[in-house]
């Protein structure tokens, strides 16, 4: 019985396959050529690479809902309930505290640097998060930052900095008559400015995802 | 030498997915896990997106693999707790 049930799995699932692949072949070739339209606009993004042009400027309201998306995961993590008093760290090996203690400014560094470098080449906000929580998950396994509890009020301001700054740049061209379209002057400032916001808060909302439940274990 | 490599890379992914995924030791499956992230950015980068490789190895490999080690180690905690309590 469980050997056919698993052999229909089977079956359904390539057949599910097969027909995607076919789908996918029969779709008539886009009608827009997108690479041409951000390679034609780039001039007036702001910033030199398509990538971040696109994130940032030409689809910013989709990187506004994603960076929502992640705060209402960690809001979602904290109504689970609080967690208890954090556990003494463990003894932890003092060859790995050493290493923490030094690797750390390389890590800053290398989120500041991911966080400049979006402008003209692969980098940008979400990387320079993501290492920035790193270094704080790499802090906490290390036994040098204790896992967090319920989130104080400098805590809870750096988690939505980046989305409120950038719903407040969103907000303020709103004047102008659309949603976050830069005026090409000012675009690179901006873009700057809600990236290095996103970066300290993405890092925040990564690292409180994994420090927000070590807590609870706890 | 290019098309070998990226030969080598299609094989080392699916078996890294398949191990992750048959292997009945959650350890290993976790262990699994971030090998097949980390060898699926070095794809996206011969493919040329670095962006997407570099957050798939930050995000993918680095982060959740962090959370699904951090769960299991939660998982085997509770474990052993109700081992003690029967």
């Amino acid at each position: 019985m469980n050997g056919l049930l698993r052999s229909a799995v089977v079956i359904v699932g390539l057949s599910l396959a097969a027909a995607m692949v076919i789908a996918l072949l029969q779709l008539p070739s886009a009608a827009v050529h997108l690479p041409a339209l951000v390679a034609e606009n780039l001039a007036q993004s702001g910033v030199e690479h398509p990538v971040t042009a696109v994130l940032l400027n030409f689809r910013g309201w989709d990187t506004l809902l994603e960076v929502a998306v992640l705060l209402l995961a960690l809001l979602t993590l904290l109504t689970l309930g609080g967690g208890k008093a954090p556990a003494p760290a463990a003894a932890v090996d003092p060859l790995l505290q050493g290493l923490a203690r030094r690797m750390l400014p390389l890590i800053v560094l290398t989120a500041g640097y991911l966080l400049w470098a979006g402008a003209h080449r692969p980098g940008g906000a979400f990387q320079a998060g993501a290492v920035l929580a790193a270094g704080a998950v790499f802090l906490q396994l290390a036994g040098l930052l204790p896992a967090w509890t319920a989130p104080r009020r400098w805590l809870r301001l750096g988690l939505v900095l980046g989305f409120l700054v950038f719903l407040a740049v969103a907000a303020a061209l709103l004047g102008q008559g659309a949603l976050l379209r830069y005026p090409p002057a000012l675009a690179g400032g901006l873009i700057l400015l809600i990236e290095a916001g996103l970066t300290l808060s993405l890092g925040l909302i990564l690292a409180g995802l994994f420090l927000f439940l070590t807590g609870r274990d706890a | 030498m290019n098309l070998a490599f990226d030969l080598l890379l299609i094989l080392a992914l699916s078996w890294s997915a398949w191990r992750s995924l048959a292997t009945p030791d959650l350890t290993r499956a976790v262990v699994m896990f971030i090998v097949f992230g980390l060898l699926m950015a070095l794809a996206w980068a011969r493919l040329g997106a670095p962006d997407i490789a570099l957050a798939e190895a930050a995000i993918g490999a680095g982060l959740t693999g962090a959370l699904l080690l951090d769960a299991l180690g939660a998982l085997q905690a509770r474990r052993g707790e109700k081992k003690e309590d029967a």
